[in-house]
């Protein structure tokens, strides 16, 4: 939570900026409160405490704009901050689209009803912390000889913000987290040491998974031993829950407004048009109860609401921002995605692969990239091979190569699967005809 | 978990130049300043300093230190034909670690009051359980050599003398192709002070300059369009903006970007692949740098864990991790443990030599630290980083390399890598490079993954160019949630077979 103090501190430096010629402006300030635990083997191999404010300001003088921020929040510190971060800023080019959003587009309501944070959080004791990371790693620790390395980790903490801008937006946000993680390492075919990891994350300590971390990071890196590279062909791809998101990462960066205006996407002049296959359909959904990515305003104080990205492959919507909204002169609709969901199909990851005759499961990516302006890709990828609805191989070393719009027309069936404990809540995905390059 | 990012500063990374806070001019004015200057800008004196140490020994921690520092970063960005953004952050604080067998205990705090070092110290203290330890009495304060001496401080740069290179830069990229439709240009320069007290009594500080210039272009031609970046990056003062620095990097975004409209992608598969002199370093990088630090072999996860010693590659071949290349990127004084930066032999003659430690890695073999101790902030525990690593020279011309390849691609130009320790596979992300085909360079190719295993490409490595380039671009890697600016560089050198991607 922001104290009142700091409150009144941003209050202050905004007033301040104004009084020293600003014709608007923007501040906010944050806190953050992290602990984390590491466990290796049996022992605890490191703890990390901290807690930490910091105050951002953006000044908009003499139809120039500056950003400014600093950790230093004495008073007079910050006079001689503001002061001259607007004597830099007049010396900078004039930038007639850096305005502060209409008043109209803010968030006016009273921040409640999200339920994105857990007031029990000062109450869990470092004791059960520590049990959680214990338990997680006896649960594998010397279980199997070729065991090398089992390491649990447990963090929480709790992040605030406050924001407010002289054209009358005040907003506050505040969250709690809570992540358990476990990673092991075993001894594999020559020298090779696989490792894996499994993780859970909550916004509630009551919701989180406190056991069968462990095990799981062990069994994900078990089925990993003995991993090597088929023949270069043409596949079916199912990609996992945990994986899917990089997949649509760079088509949401390519719908992003400041993308469009600068040329610098795949996407540009595709508003109403069907770019991808018509089985999918993505929202954005910012107002689910209790969950990662809800919000009720984004970072320029704008009300979010509830937005169909992508309708039956068509493209619905780009995510512009004030600055971009102006310079592409286009409606402004929100700077980025709050909490991404899709239509889901009928069949579990389960049922979707028992349906592959032949096709590659991905369940890992290994670098690669992806041109932002012509949606062509090339991705490093660990998993396995399927045959008759069964894995049959570990695979590694293999990359996918291709171009995004082709690759998201290939979409055979979408599960019904997304992980909750994500911001992007997507299932599994299984797309045909895809290149992998192996032997 | 065991991923190790490795990503080229993007066109848009934060950039750029504004006045500094009066805060920070009136007390140091700028190069090396001596030892009451610096504790004075952190407002402690020896006393404090003994007193926060007794505190983090106060539950018997085998080891503690104090991690100062005052950062000050400006940015600014041209965009649309104008430099019409700018701005600068402050970021001050102590980071305070107790290590205790090895285990580590780690608390940082915002300021340097005696009060809040004091309880930060406290929190640090709890990873041991045992009696109190005195900490030593006497300051031995070490004066390392400074490997980027400068003359004019960045805080005393005005945005003024700046902001003309920016758009210079900008018109020199729309001048030289006519295709040219957008530049992104910026500048990000920043200035650490560090203060660094340890048990041992050791007590140290350092001025850290670090400076980058990158040029971002997008061009269109017949309805398509492609994008490439160039960066330059170094640890000097103000006088590394010149007109020189900023011609080069505009041919550079301009040449690579021209360059992919004609490119295709290769078929994929294993094949040769001859690895250009300069930024190919990012082979070094990730297949064997990250698997040669010292924390993943002491926890016995890297591929490379039973190995030191032994012969890994061709006896010609010696790997370097360097720390102490004046003005470089990857360069340091003193790493953030106290330790004298050194160019460290990786590899020698073939031979696994050195892994590249921290403290606790180094305890832990029995043998000295390498300076490689390194941390993003004060926010950050201290891990085994490399710095600048690359490959000595070796007899090769690149003509020849090139020309002893029958089918195969040579590649120079990288966005990203990345490396999974234990299993040893690692990949790099291939902007653009060429066909070969029968010994000569032919069609361009771009947007291509490549993946191969370390130990194996190490082996694979089976003729080595006379042309070692270290590559001068805003490199920065990533480990366990902690960025750190590095460089690399490699001569020519065929790898005989990597897996590539393509259709």
């Amino acid at each position: 939570m922001i104290s009142q103090k700091h409150k009144d501190l941003a209050r202050w430096a905004m007033q301040y900026a104004l009084n020293k010629g600003c014709s608007d402006a923007r501040v906010s300030v944050y806190s953050g409160t992290n602990n984390s635990f590491d466990y290796r083997d049996t022992q605890l191999e490191k703890l990390e405490q901290s807690s930490e404010n910091g105050m951002s300001i953006q000044l908009y003088v003499d139809g120039r704009y500056g950003s400014y921020s600093t950790n230093r929040l004495d008073k007079a510190e910050l006079e001689r901050f503001i002061s001259n971060g607007i004597e830099a800023t007049r010396f900078l080019a004039k930038d007639e689209f850096r305005q502060l959003p209409q008043p109209e587009r803010y968030y006016k309501g009273d921040g409640k009803g999200l339920d994105i944070y857990d007031n029990n959080y000062n109450q869990v004791s470092v004791d059960d912390k520590m049990a959680i990371i214990k338990a997680n790693a006896a649960e594998v620790y010397g279980k199997d000889e070729r065991l090398i390395s089992v390491s649990a980790s447990y963090s929480d903490g709790i992040s605030s913000s406050y924001a407010i801008t002289s054209n009358g937006f005040e907003g506050e946000s505040d969250t709690t987290y809570f992540s358990v993680s476990a990673d092991t390492s075993m001894k594999g075919s020559n020298d090779t040491r696989p490792s894996s990891y499994w993780y859970d994350s909550a916004i509630f300590w009551d919701k989180l998974e406190k056991s069968g971390i462990g095990k799981t990071a062990y069994e994900r890196t078990v089925r990993k031993l003995g991993q090597e590279k088929i023949e270069s062909g043409v596949f079916p791809m199912i990609v996992d829950n945990t994986q899917i998101t990089r997949l649509l990462s760079p088509v949401i960066s390519a719908i992003n407004g400041n993308s469009i205006q600068q040329k610098n996407s795949f996407l540009i002049d595709k508003l109403d048009q069907q770019i991808i296959s018509d089985k999918f359909t993505l929202i954005d959904d910012p107002h689910v109860p209790g969950a990662r990515g809800s919000r009720w305003f984004d970072g320029e104080g704008i009300a979010t609401k509830k937005r169909t990205v992508i309708e039956n492959g068509v493209l619905k919507m780009y995510y512009v921002d004030t600055y971009s909204g102006l310079k592409l002169e286009m409606e402004p609709t929100v700077q980025s995605p709050s909490l991404l969901t899709c239509v889901h199909g009928n069949k579990n990851f389960d049922q979707i692969l028992a349906t592959m005759e032949k096709g590659i499961w991905v369940t890992g990516f290994n670098g690669g990239n992806s041109n932002s302006t012509t949606g062509d890709f090339s991705f490093g990828i660990e998993g396995f091979l399927i045959e008759n609805g069964k894995a049959t191989k570990p695979l590694n070393e293999m990359n996918i190569t291709g171009n995004l719009l082709e690759l998201w027309k290939n979409v055979v069936e979408i599960g019904n699967d997304p992980k909750l404990n994500s911001s992007w809540r997507i299932p599994a995905i299984l797309f045909d005809k895809v290149n992998f390059s192996g032997k | 978990m065991k991923r190790r990012d490795f990503l080229r500063a993007g066109g848009l990374a934060v950039v750029g130049a504004a006045a500094f806070p009066q805060i920070i001019q009136s007390q140091i004015t700028n190069i090396k300043e001596d030892l009451p200057k610096m504790l004075n800008h952190f407002g402690v004196t020896e006393t404090d300093l003994r007193k926060v140490m007794a505190v983090a020994l106060e539950k018997g921690g085998d080891y503690a230190d104090l991690y100062f520092e005052h950062t000050f970063n400006n940015y600014m960005a041209l965009q649309d034909g104008a430099v019409n953004r700018a701005g600068s952050n402050i970021d001050y604080g102590v980071g305070i670690r107790v290590v205790s067998g090895d285990q580590t205990g780690y608390a940082f705090v915002e300021n340097t009051t005696l009060e809040d070092m004091i309880n930060a110290a406290r929190t640090a203290s709890r990873i041991a359980s045992g009696s109190a330890k005195t900490p030593p009495v006497k300051i031995d304060e070490k004066v390392f050599k400074n490997h980027y001496p400068i003359v004019k401080s960045w805080e005393n740069a005005t945005i003024q003398a700046k902001m003309p290179y920016l758009q210079k830069l900008n018109d020199r990229i729309f001048e030289l192709d006519k295709r040219v439709t957008k530049v992104n240009a910026s500048m990000n320069d920043s200035t650490s002070y560090i203060l660094y007290y340890n048990s041992e009594g050791t007590l140290c500080h350092d001025y850290r300059p670090m400076i980058i210039l990158s040029g971002f272009c997008i061009m269109q031609q017949d309805g398509k369009i492609e994008n490439a970046y160039s960066s330059r990056a170094a640890r000097k003062d103000i006088g590394f903006l010149t007109d020189e620095i900023v011609e080069t990097i505009a041919q550079e975004a301009v040449k690579n970007t021209a360059l992919l409209f004609d490119a295709i992608k290769p078929k994929g598969g294993e094949m040769p692949v001859v690895m250009g002199a300069g930024g190919s370093g990012i082979l070094l990088h990730e297949a064997i740098g990250h698997a040669f630090e010292a924390d993943f072999n002491r926890k016995k996860t890297s591929i490379f864990s039973d190995k030191l010693g032994k012969k890994i590659c061709d006896e010609h071949i010696n790997v370097v991790d360097d720390g102490i290349i004046d003005y470089d990127r990857g360069s340091i004084n003193f790493d953030d443990e106290g330790i004298a930066s050194q160019r460290t032999y990786i590899v020698k003659n073939g031979i696994l030599n050195s892994y590249l430690h921290d403290r606790i890695s180094a305890r832990y073999y029995g043998v000295a630290p390498t300076g490689n101790g390194r941390r993003q902030s004060f926010r950050y525990v201290p891990i085994p980083r490399m710095r600048s690593t690359y490959m000595e020279n070796g007899n090769y011309t690149e003509e020849e390399i090139i020309a002893n390849v029958k089918q195969g691609v040579y590649v120079d130009n990288f966005t990203n890598g990345q490396v999974q320790i234990g299993a040893g596979d690692f990949t790099f992300f291939v902007k653009s490079g060429y066909l070969i085909e029968n010994g000569k360079l032919t069609q361009p190719v771009k947007d291509i993954n490549m993946i191969g295993n370390g130990p194996k490409a190490l082996a694979d490595i089976t003729m080595v160019g006379n042309n070692l380039k270290i590559d001068q671009g805003a490199w920065t890697c990533g480990k366990d949630g902690q960025g750190m600016p590095v460089s690399q560089g490699l001569p020519s050198v065929l790898v005989k077979q990597l897996t590539v991607g393509g259709q």
